[in-house]
Protein backbone atom coordinates (compact mmCIF):
# COMPACT_ATOMS: atom_id res chain seq x y z
CA UNK A 1 0.00 0.00 0.00
CA UNK A 2 2.34 2.50 -1.23
CA UNK A 3 -0.16 4.82 -2.52
CA UNK A 4 -0.64 6.39 0.85
CA UNK A 5 3.19 7.44 0.49
CA UNK A 6 2.86 8.27 -2.85
CA UNK A 7 -0.16 10.71 -1.83
CA UNK A 8 1.19 12.29 1.18
CA UNK A 9 4.28 12.96 -1.66
CA UNK A 10 1.40 14.78 -3.78
CA UNK A 11 -0.13 17.02 -1.04
CA UNK A 12 3.41 18.04 0.27
CA UNK A 13 4.03 18.61 -3.46
CA UNK A 14 0.78 20.72 -3.61
CA UNK A 15 1.34 22.64 -0.06
CA UNK A 16 4.60 23.74 -1.47
CA UNK A 17 3.22 25.22 -4.56
CA UNK A 18 0.03 26.61 -3.31
CA UNK A 19 3.04 28.38 -0.39
CA UNK A 20 4.82 29.79 -3.06
CA UNK A 21 1.63 31.21 -5.36
CA UNK A 22 -0.12 32.49 -2.68
CA UNK A 23 -2.79 29.48 -3.14
CA UNK A 24 -5.82 29.04 -1.10
CA UNK A 25 -8.15 26.20 -2.11
CA UNK A 26 -7.21 23.59 -4.30
CA UNK A 27 -10.07 22.79 -6.85
CA UNK A 28 -8.30 19.64 -8.97
CA UNK A 29 -5.41 18.27 -9.25
CA UNK A 30 -4.14 16.23 -12.88
CA UNK A 31 -1.66 13.41 -12.56
CA UNK A 32 -0.39 10.93 -15.08
CA UNK A 33 0.03 7.36 -14.19
CA UNK A 34 1.10 4.73 -16.11
CA UNK A 35 0.12 1.42 -16.06
CA UNK A 36 3.29 -0.42 -15.43
CA UNK A 37 3.77 2.47 -12.61
CA UNK A 38 3.20 0.07 -9.72
CA UNK A 39 0.55 2.49 -8.76
CA UNK A 40 -3.00 1.41 -8.69
CA UNK A 41 -5.37 3.58 -9.37
CA UNK A 42 -8.51 2.67 -7.13
CA UNK A 43 -6.01 2.33 -4.16
CA UNK A 44 -4.46 5.87 -5.00
CA UNK A 45 -8.54 7.68 -5.06
CA UNK A 46 -9.22 6.12 -2.10
CA UNK A 47 -5.70 7.14 -0.54
CA UNK A 48 -6.65 10.90 -1.63
CA UNK A 49 -9.99 10.62 -0.09
CA UNK A 50 -8.71 9.89 3.07
CA UNK A 51 -5.43 12.48 3.32
CA UNK A 52 -6.67 15.06 1.52
CA UNK A 53 -8.99 16.03 4.61
CA UNK A 54 -7.80 18.82 6.39
CA UNK A 55 -5.08 19.58 4.06
CA UNK A 56 -5.33 22.44 1.47
CA UNK A 57 -6.46 19.77 -0.81
CA UNK A 58 -9.92 18.90 1.21
CA UNK A 59 -12.70 19.15 -1.66
CA UNK A 60 -10.01 18.67 -4.13
CA UNK A 61 -10.74 16.24 -6.96
CA UNK A 62 -7.82 14.19 -8.26
CA UNK A 63 -8.23 13.91 -12.34
CA UNK A 64 -6.12 11.00 -13.00
CA UNK A 65 -4.47 10.14 -16.88
CA UNK A 66 -3.31 6.95 -17.28
CA UNK A 67 -1.06 5.79 -20.07
CA UNK A 68 -0.49 2.34 -21.53
CA UNK A 69 3.34 1.08 -21.42
CA UNK A 70 4.88 0.90 -24.97
CA UNK A 71 8.34 0.09 -25.95
CA UNK A 72 10.47 0.59 -28.72
CA UNK A 73 13.98 -0.66 -30.12
CA UNK A 74 16.65 1.98 -29.10
CA UNK A 75 18.30 1.84 -32.45
CA UNK A 76 15.78 1.92 -35.57
CA UNK A 77 12.41 3.07 -32.58
CA UNK A 78 10.45 0.12 -34.11
CA UNK A 79 7.69 -0.58 -31.42
CA UNK A 80 8.02 -3.76 -29.77
CA UNK A 81 4.20 -4.62 -28.55
CA UNK A 82 3.12 -5.61 -24.81
CA UNK A 83 3.32 -9.27 -24.24
CA UNK A 84 5.90 -9.53 -26.73
CA UNK A 85 9.17 -10.69 -26.13
CA UNK A 86 10.82 -7.42 -25.61
CA UNK A 87 13.92 -7.58 -28.20
CA UNK A 88 13.37 -6.11 -31.47
CA UNK A 89 11.97 -8.08 -34.47
CA UNK A 90 14.75 -6.46 -36.73
CA UNK A 91 18.09 -5.82 -35.01
CA UNK A 92 17.61 -7.88 -32.10
CA UNK A 93 18.53 -5.35 -29.56
CA UNK A 94 16.36 -5.15 -26.32
CA UNK A 95 14.04 -2.98 -26.23
CA UNK A 96 13.35 0.24 -24.19
CA UNK A 97 10.03 1.23 -22.53
CA UNK A 98 9.19 4.61 -24.36
CA UNK A 99 5.77 5.34 -21.74
CA UNK A 100 3.93 3.49 -19.16
CA UNK A 101 5.85 4.08 -16.10
CA UNK A 102 4.93 7.82 -14.76
CA UNK A 103 4.10 8.66 -11.36
CA UNK A 104 3.69 12.72 -12.33
CA UNK A 105 1.94 15.58 -11.12
CA UNK A 106 0.75 17.89 -14.38
CA UNK A 107 -1.04 20.58 -13.47
CA UNK A 108 -2.85 21.97 -9.91
CA UNK A 109 -6.09 24.21 -10.38
CA UNK A 110 -6.34 27.07 -6.95
CA UNK A 111 -7.51 29.50 -6.25
CA UNK A 112 -4.65 32.10 -6.28
CA UNK A 113 -5.12 35.75 -6.44
CA UNK A 114 -1.35 36.81 -6.54
CA UNK A 115 -0.55 34.72 -9.50
CA UNK B 1 -10.16 37.31 -7.82
CA UNK B 2 -13.08 38.07 -10.52
CA UNK B 3 -12.09 41.02 -12.39
CA UNK B 4 -15.19 41.40 -14.78
CA UNK B 5 -17.50 42.17 -12.35
CA UNK B 6 -16.20 42.83 -8.72
CA UNK B 7 -18.44 39.85 -7.74
CA UNK B 8 -15.79 38.24 -5.35
CA UNK B 9 -15.87 34.52 -6.96
CA UNK B 10 -12.18 33.34 -6.71
CA UNK B 11 -10.52 32.87 -10.09
CA UNK B 12 -9.04 29.33 -10.00
CA UNK B 13 -5.26 29.50 -12.07
CA UNK B 14 -3.63 26.61 -13.21
CA UNK B 15 -0.18 25.70 -11.96
CA UNK B 16 2.03 23.95 -14.45
CA UNK B 17 3.99 21.52 -12.27
CA UNK B 18 4.89 18.76 -14.55
CA UNK B 19 7.19 16.88 -12.57
CA UNK B 20 7.71 13.27 -10.94
CA UNK B 21 5.55 12.87 -7.56
CA UNK B 22 8.22 10.95 -5.92
CA UNK B 23 11.20 13.64 -7.17
CA UNK B 24 11.83 14.04 -3.11
CA UNK B 25 12.47 10.74 -2.81
CA UNK B 26 14.57 10.91 -6.48
CA UNK B 27 16.74 13.38 -5.01
CA UNK B 28 17.25 11.62 -1.86
CA UNK B 29 18.43 8.95 -4.05
CA UNK B 30 20.58 10.68 -6.17
CA UNK B 31 22.20 11.92 -3.11
CA UNK B 32 22.74 8.11 -1.47
CA UNK B 33 24.19 7.46 -4.78
CA UNK B 34 26.72 10.20 -4.70
CA UNK B 35 28.01 8.72 -1.51
CA UNK B 36 27.74 5.02 -2.58
CA UNK B 37 30.20 6.24 -5.41
CA UNK B 38 32.79 8.19 -3.27
CA UNK B 39 32.91 5.20 -0.89
CA UNK B 40 33.49 3.16 -4.16
CA UNK B 41 31.00 1.11 -3.07
CA UNK B 42 28.60 -1.25 -5.65
CA UNK B 43 25.33 -0.98 -3.93
CA UNK B 44 22.38 -3.39 -4.52
CA UNK B 45 18.83 -2.90 -3.59
CA UNK B 46 17.95 -6.91 -3.23
CA UNK B 47 14.34 -7.00 -3.64
CA UNK B 48 12.04 -10.50 -3.51
CA UNK B 49 8.61 -12.14 -1.70
CA UNK B 50 9.08 -12.67 2.02
CA UNK B 51 10.84 -16.35 2.02
CA UNK B 52 12.37 -15.82 -1.37
CA UNK B 53 15.82 -16.68 0.09
CA UNK B 54 17.25 -13.09 -0.21
CA UNK B 55 19.04 -13.37 3.48
CA UNK B 56 20.13 -17.14 2.52
CA UNK B 57 21.46 -16.09 -0.41
CA UNK B 58 23.55 -13.47 1.22
CA UNK B 59 24.76 -15.75 3.26
CA UNK B 60 25.51 -18.17 1.01
CA UNK B 61 27.52 -15.37 -0.76
CA UNK B 62 29.52 -14.28 2.24
CA UNK B 63 30.49 -18.22 2.67
CA UNK B 64 31.57 -18.30 -1.11
CA UNK B 65 33.64 -15.18 -0.99
CA UNK B 66 35.12 -16.05 2.25
CA UNK B 67 37.70 -12.61 2.73
CA UNK B 68 38.07 -11.64 -1.13
CA UNK B 69 35.20 -9.04 -0.60
CA UNK B 70 34.44 -7.07 2.24
CA UNK B 71 30.17 -7.40 2.19
CA UNK B 72 27.68 -4.94 3.94
CA UNK B 73 24.24 -5.29 4.09
CA UNK B 74 21.13 -3.59 5.80
CA UNK B 75 18.15 -4.90 6.19
CA UNK B 76 14.45 -3.56 5.85
CA UNK B 77 11.88 -5.09 8.49
CA UNK B 78 8.65 -4.44 9.38
CA UNK B 79 9.18 -5.54 13.30
CA UNK B 80 12.74 -7.60 13.86
CA UNK B 81 16.29 -7.92 13.43
CA UNK B 82 16.58 -11.51 12.52
CA UNK B 83 18.15 -11.20 9.05
CA UNK B 84 20.71 -8.41 10.58
CA UNK B 85 21.39 -11.05 13.36
CA UNK B 86 21.74 -14.03 10.91
CA UNK B 87 24.03 -11.76 8.27
CA UNK B 88 26.50 -10.20 10.89
CA UNK B 89 26.83 -14.34 12.01
CA UNK B 90 27.45 -15.33 8.05
CA UNK B 91 30.26 -11.60 8.13
CA UNK B 92 28.58 -9.09 6.58
CA UNK B 93 28.59 -6.01 8.13
CA UNK B 94 24.57 -5.71 8.93
CA UNK B 95 21.82 -3.28 10.24
CA UNK B 96 18.36 -3.37 10.46
CA UNK B 97 16.17 -0.68 9.08
CA UNK B 98 12.80 -1.34 11.04
CA UNK B 99 9.68 -0.15 9.04
CA UNK B 100 6.86 -0.63 10.91
CA UNK B 101 3.98 -0.73 8.92
CA UNK B 102 6.02 0.28 5.98
CA UNK B 103 5.82 -2.45 2.92
CA UNK B 104 9.49 -0.86 1.77
CA UNK B 105 12.19 0.82 1.69
CA UNK B 106 12.63 4.55 0.64
CA UNK B 107 15.74 6.35 -0.46
CA UNK B 108 15.16 8.55 3.36
CA UNK B 109 15.38 5.31 5.51
CA UNK B 110 18.67 4.04 3.23
CA UNK B 111 20.34 7.50 3.88
CA UNK B 112 19.16 7.77 7.70
CA UNK B 113 20.79 3.81 8.06
CA UNK B 114 24.00 4.61 5.85
CA UNK B 115 24.70 7.70 8.57
CA UNK B 116 25.43 5.15 11.71
CA UNK B 117 27.00 2.23 9.11
CA UNK B 118 30.30 1.63 8.61
CA UNK B 119 30.24 1.48 4.87
CA UNK B 120 33.75 2.86 4.44
CA UNK B 121 35.53 -0.10 4.37
CA UNK B 122 33.48 -2.31 2.27
CA UNK B 123 33.45 -3.35 -0.90
CA UNK B 124 29.68 -4.33 -1.62
CA UNK B 125 27.03 -3.26 0.37
CA UNK B 126 23.40 -5.00 0.15
CA UNK B 127 20.13 -3.11 0.87
CA UNK B 128 17.83 -6.02 1.28
CA UNK B 129 14.51 -4.27 1.21
CA UNK B 130 11.31 -5.40 2.98
CA UNK B 131 9.78 -8.50 1.60
CA UNK B 132 7.19 -7.68 -1.11
CA UNK B 133 6.77 -8.35 -5.11
CA UNK B 134 5.00 -4.65 -5.49
CA UNK B 135 6.24 -1.79 -3.46
CA UNK B 136 9.79 -1.82 -3.66
CA UNK B 137 9.95 -1.53 -7.17
CA UNK B 138 8.73 2.11 -6.86
CA UNK B 139 11.35 3.59 -4.52
CA UNK B 140 14.83 4.53 -5.89
CA UNK B 141 17.18 3.89 -3.08
CA UNK B 142 20.31 5.25 -4.99
CA UNK B 143 22.08 1.59 -5.91
CA UNK B 144 23.87 0.71 -9.03
CA UNK B 145 21.55 -2.03 -9.63
CA UNK B 146 18.26 -3.77 -8.65
CA UNK B 147 18.45 -7.38 -8.23
CA UNK B 148 15.23 -9.79 -7.68
CA UNK B 149 15.13 -13.11 -6.14
CA UNK B 150 12.59 -15.53 -7.15
CA UNK B 151 11.91 -19.16 -5.65
CA UNK B 152 11.20 -21.64 -7.43
CA UNK B 153 8.61 -22.52 -4.80
CA UNK B 154 6.66 -19.14 -5.92
CA UNK B 155 5.94 -20.51 -9.27
CA UNK B 156 7.15 -19.68 -13.01
CA UNK B 157 4.02 -17.15 -13.45
CA UNK B 158 5.43 -14.02 -11.40
CA UNK B 159 7.19 -12.39 -13.30
CA UNK B 160 4.15 -12.07 -15.52
CA UNK B 161 1.88 -11.31 -12.45
CA UNK B 162 4.36 -8.68 -10.74
CA UNK B 163 5.56 -6.98 -14.29
CA UNK B 164 6.56 -3.72 -12.36
CA UNK B 165 9.24 -5.33 -10.29
CA UNK B 166 10.61 -7.48 -12.94
CA UNK B 167 10.89 -4.74 -15.67
CA UNK B 168 13.29 -2.84 -13.22
CA UNK B 169 15.39 -6.05 -12.21
CA UNK B 170 19.08 -5.84 -13.80
CA UNK B 171 19.41 -9.39 -12.64
CA UNK B 172 17.08 -12.11 -11.33
CA UNK B 173 18.26 -14.81 -9.12
CA UNK B 174 16.25 -18.06 -9.20
CA UNK B 175 16.83 -19.24 -6.03
CA UNK B 176 16.01 -22.60 -4.16
CA UNK B 177 16.80 -24.74 -7.06
CA UNK B 178 18.36 -27.54 -5.36
CA UNK B 179 14.21 -28.10 -4.80
CA UNK B 180 13.46 -28.44 -8.48
CA UNK B 181 13.81 -32.20 -8.72
CA UNK B 182 11.00 -32.77 -6.18
CA UNK B 183 8.63 -29.61 -7.90
CA UNK B 184 6.97 -29.22 -11.67
CA UNK B 185 8.62 -26.25 -12.12
CA UNK B 186 9.35 -24.67 -15.81
CA UNK B 187 12.62 -22.96 -16.01
CA UNK B 188 12.06 -22.13 -19.18
CA UNK B 189 8.75 -20.62 -18.62
CA UNK B 190 10.06 -18.30 -16.10
CA UNK B 191 12.50 -17.33 -19.00
CA UNK B 192 10.15 -16.94 -20.98
CA UNK B 193 8.23 -14.35 -19.09
CA UNK B 194 10.99 -12.47 -17.94
CA UNK B 195 11.73 -12.08 -21.79
CA UNK B 196 8.33 -10.53 -22.15
CA UNK B 197 8.61 -7.44 -18.64
CA UNK B 198 12.67 -7.89 -18.67
CA UNK B 199 13.96 -5.85 -21.09
CA UNK B 200 17.55 -6.98 -21.12
CA UNK B 201 16.65 -10.84 -19.31
CA UNK B 202 19.34 -12.21 -17.19
CA UNK B 203 18.81 -14.86 -14.96
CA UNK B 204 21.11 -16.99 -12.29
CA UNK B 205 19.72 -20.23 -11.02
CA UNK B 206 21.26 -20.61 -7.13
CA UNK B 207 21.07 -22.59 -4.32
CA UNK B 208 22.32 -20.95 -0.88
CA UNK B 209 21.92 -24.70 0.48
CA UNK B 210 24.53 -26.59 -2.03
CA UNK B 211 25.89 -23.23 -3.26
CA UNK B 212 25.27 -23.68 -7.11
CA UNK B 213 25.40 -20.24 -9.11
CA UNK B 214 26.78 -18.64 -6.07
CA UNK B 215 30.16 -18.56 -8.04
CA UNK B 216 28.27 -16.77 -11.05
CA UNK B 217 26.42 -14.34 -8.92
CA UNK B 218 29.68 -13.11 -7.07
CA UNK B 219 31.20 -13.13 -10.54
CA UNK B 220 28.30 -10.41 -11.72
CA UNK B 221 28.72 -8.49 -8.82
CA UNK B 222 33.00 -8.37 -9.33
CA UNK B 223 31.96 -6.95 -13.25
CA UNK B 224 29.88 -4.23 -11.96
CA UNK B 225 32.04 -3.14 -9.08
CA UNK B 226 33.92 0.39 -9.81
CA UNK B 227 37.49 0.26 -10.91
CA UNK B 228 40.17 0.20 -8.47
CA UNK B 229 41.37 3.80 -9.38
CA UNK B 230 37.86 5.36 -8.34
CA UNK B 231 37.71 3.47 -4.67
CA UNK B 232 38.01 4.85 -1.64
CA UNK B 233 39.27 8.28 -2.90
CA UNK B 234 38.43 10.28 0.05
CA UNK B 235 35.50 9.03 2.66
CA UNK B 236 34.74 12.46 3.27
CA UNK B 237 32.86 14.00 6.51
CA UNK B 238 29.78 15.65 5.35
CA UNK B 239 27.46 18.86 6.46
CA UNK B 240 24.70 18.70 4.94
CA UNK B 241 20.57 19.11 6.13
CA UNK B 242 19.21 15.76 7.17
CA UNK B 243 15.24 15.51 7.17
Amino acid sequence: MHEYSIVASLIDRVQQEAAAHGGSRVHRLHVTIGELSGVEIDLLKTAFDTFRERTICDGAELAIDTVAPAWACPSCERAVERGSILRCDACGRPARMIQGDEIILQRIEMEAPNV
Amino acid sequence: MCETCGCGDPEIVPIEVQERILSDNDAQAAHNRSHFEALGLLAINLMGSPGAGKTAVLEASAKAAGGRLKLGAVSGDLATDRDADRLNASGIVSATITTGSACHLDARLVHRALHDFPAGDRDIFFIENVGNLVCPAIYDLGQAANVVALSVTEGEDKPLKYPVMFQKADLVLLTKVDLIPHLDFDVAAVEDGLARVMPEARMLKVSAKTGEGIDAWLQWLEERRPAEGHRHEHSHGHHHEHH
